[in-house]
């Protein structure tokens, strides 16, 4: 297994083919190094020497002090690239980044450069990630070695993608969500490096918890199961497929050949290694994001506490419509020590309906007998920030700050933060699952609730479906994991 | 590609552990047959595949007269490309729910195995899951909690729930047939009726590769 260390942690790092022209990947990948601060050296190789964005820049890698720099950042002409590449390895290099085009996805002249590019690597003992791919992003190295733009904050995702522009996307939501990444990458033409490289990478990197990928072809669909299967067993994987590949469809005799869409396999497939399969770009990233900051459940049982009726029945649909999860019934000491708590008008059932009945530490004291009760192996709470929207509409109009509303606009604000930190700090000591959904994280995101939920480290899910369906991935992996002897 | 005749089949999938309806093959009407009735009938040999299609099956026959009667009909049915042919008389087995079960290769994935629900409307409801070979019984287990149809395997109109370790040893045994042979290009066990809870294949289809597969030489690898 090749060590990609020097990929996502390198010393240093070299951009080959710096330009002054902003709109170059020569200039945007060391504008984006340098932009998002990355503490090792940099250094720009070009044609010509001078100066970009305060980079001296060199016109041969022999001026590169060797050691210096283990990432080379590759914007140069196909031409160009074997030889620095062996330039680059008398200096040290390990690792390069090809974001350069004109390699197998140009034709067959672009196929046999690429070969070339692959030989000369293995020659040298370098890890060649690319061609014609974005780039990387590894935030806990500081590093943003890449053509486009989203650097997320950094966190335990890792994400390998086939299609750089989805790359962008995860990164982007990651960004919106508050979800830091470990590492990112665009295979591009996976030339050396694929998609199960950068995996059993990620499988070992202390900086991981989850893995996300999104692949289209697999080549060899059985080599890439006989390796992710062990994989999958110490960490999860969330994958999102795009296309169906030709000769999928086996033109067999038989009722099973005609059942055998390659789509099909590939869902039996995943489920068989343990890979959880997301249908949408959102919802992969929401399983990835709940793998990396929520615990997985024991069981099927969860609980809804809900602020509203009608959030909880919706929610209670989805529970039971899920394949790894169950409205769980609620015991009578759990009844009884609910009833202590609320008035006498509560839903008497799971949704726990709170039917407005709450006082100041009514949603905190509630939360934490429900997840604290043995039967309950994950709670979904509904309602966060709506005391503060209702604050938002006084603060911001004629009537504030008086009529008492700067102290009641500042308690609401309050109490959201509170139940949001309750939700986490809950979570943290039980063990358990506590997913937090309301509209207001798309529609109201610094709204109080919202944002304490963010700074806990949480994901505020923009539906109870969303949560459910994110829940539901992570007690299909736990009960996966049981199973299959992890 | 060349198919093995539903009774060559049958007795490949039963040394397996594939439970199949009792059956006897005859090739004249004057051979004596000793099976209980009702039974079917059907023209049988390696180049039938489709039998249905060309009218060839004869159900609910309930005497030896008019198995007598189907037998002289579909022999009389069979055309030179036929080749040999012989009438296979089989047990009828009654139950009102049918799986699909089966071993495909996968251009890219190798050797499959698939479990569904079957019966007519098999293809359009397409409810089937599939696994690589070799399966544990763990993942045959799964393959089973997998279909959506999970009401039809529970106790249904008055018959038992589906013998759920008859159907993972039946699964596992069709996963060791295929992976441990290299010719084995497709098997078909459409329909396996459940009667009395228990999965029976009454039907085999197992199509012969000329072609060695490279999936088997993985299968053997890493075992189960």
């Amino acid at each position: 297994m090749p060590d990609l260390r020097p990929l996502f942690e390198p010393n240093g790092v070299i951009v080959a083919g710096a330009s002054t022209h902003p709109g170059k990947f020569g200039f945007v990948s060391l504008h984006n190094i340098l932009r998002c601060g990355f503490e090792g050296q940099v250094f720009a190789l070009a044609r010509e020497e001078g100066e970009i964005l305060g980079v001296p820049v060199l016109d041969s890698p022999d001026k590169i002090p060797h050691g210096a720099a283990e990432l080379l950042f590759i914007c140069t002409p196909s031409a160009v690239n074997e030889q620095l590449l062996r330039d680059c390895a008398a200096r040290g290099v390990k690792a390069a980044f090809c974001a350069a085009g004109g390699y197998s996805e140009a034709g067959p002249e672009g196929t046999e450069a690429e070969q070339r590019l692959v030989a000369v690597a293995d020659e040298l003992g370098i890890v060649l990630a690319g061609p014609n791919g974005q780039g990387i992003t590894s935030p806990p190295a500081h590093l943003c070695a890449q053509i486009t733009a989203p650097y997320p904050p950094a966190g335990s995702i890792a994400i390998a993608s086939q299609s750089g522009n989805f790359v962008s996307s995860f990164n982007n939501y990651a960004i919106n969500a508050g979800i830091g990444v470990s590492r990112s990458v665009s295979a591009g033409n996976a030339a050396s490096t694929g998609v199960i490289d950068y995996l059993e990478w990620f499988a070992d990197d202390p900086a991981t918890a989850v893995s996300l990928i999104y692949v289209e072809g697999i080549e060899d669909g059985r080599a890439f199961y006989e390796r992710v299967k062990p994989l999958a067993l110490k960490k999860p994987i969330v994958v999102l497929k795009g296309g169906a590949t030709e000769g999928g469809q086996a033109a067999a005799a038989s009722h099973t050949g005609a059942l055998a869409s390659n789509d099909a396999i590939f869902s039996g497939m995943a489920r068989q290694a343990g890979i959880v399969r997301a249908a949408t770009v959102e919802e992969a990233f929401e399983a990835a994001a709940t793998f990396a900051t929520q615990p997985l459940p024991k069981g099927r049982n969860v609980a809804v506490l809900t602020t509203a009726g009608g959030w909880g029945v919706v929610t209670a649909d989805a529970l039971t419509s899920a394949a790894n999860l169950d409205l769980a019934p609620l015991p009578d000491d759990l009844m009884a020590a609910l009833d202590e708590k609320l008035p006498p008008r509560w839903s008497k059932g799971n949704p726990i309906d709170l039917a407005g009945g709450e006082t100041r530490d009514t949603i905190p004291e509630v939360m934490e007998l429900v997840a604290q009760h043995d039967t309950i192996d994950a709670v979904v709470y509904l309602g966060v920030g709506i005391q503060s929207n209702q604050a938002s509409l006084m603060k911001d109009g004629k009537f504030y700050p008086d009529h008492g509303l700067e102290r009641i606009v500042s308690y609401h604000e309050r109490q959201d933060a509170r139940f949001a930190t309750a939700a986490a700090e809950l979570s943290a000591s039980t063990g358990k699952p506590i997913l937090t959904a309301t509209e207001l994280a798309v529609a109201q995101p610094n709204n109080p609730g919202v944002a304490a939920t963010r700074d806990s480290g949480r994901l505020c899910y923009p539906t109870s479906n969303r949560a459910v369906t994110a829940l539901d991935h992570l007690a299909w992996y736990a009960s996966y994991r049981q199973r299959h002897g992890a | 590609m060349p198919t093995l005749s539903e009774a060559d089949s049958r007795v490949l999938v039963a040394d397996a552990g594939v439970p199949v309806s009792a059956f006897v093959t005859v090739t004249s009407t004057e051979e004596p047959i000793d099976i209980d009735f009702p039974v079917v009938a059907k023209l049988c040999g390696d180049a039938i595949a489709h039998k249905s299609e060309r009218g060839l099956v004869r159900l609910g026959i309930s005497s030896p007269d008019e198995l007598q009667a189907a037998v002289t009909e579909l022999l009389a049915a069979a055309t030179p490309e036929d080749g040999d042919v012989s009438v296979l008389v089989s047990t009828m087995i009654e139950g009102r729910r049918e799986l699909i079960a089966g071993v495909t290769i996968d251009p890219q994935f190798g050797t499959t195995i698939m479990l569904g629900f079957g019966g007519i409307l098999a293809e359009a409801v397409a409810d089937v899951t599939f696994r690589l070979a070799p399966i544990t019984a763990v993942d045959a287990g799964e393959m089973i909690d997998e279909l959506a149809s999970q009401k039809l395997l529970g106790e249904f109109r008055g018959e038992p729930a589906v013998d759920r370790d008859q159907l993972i040893s039946l699964m596992v045994g069709l996963s060791e047939l295929a992976a441990g042979r290299d010719d084995i290009a497709s098997i078909d066990l459409n329909p396996l009726i459940i009667a009395d809870g228990k999965p029976i294949a009454v039907d085999a289809l197992v199509e012969i590769s000329t072609t060695k597969t490279s999936a088997a030489t993985i299968n053997t690898e890493k075992g189960a």
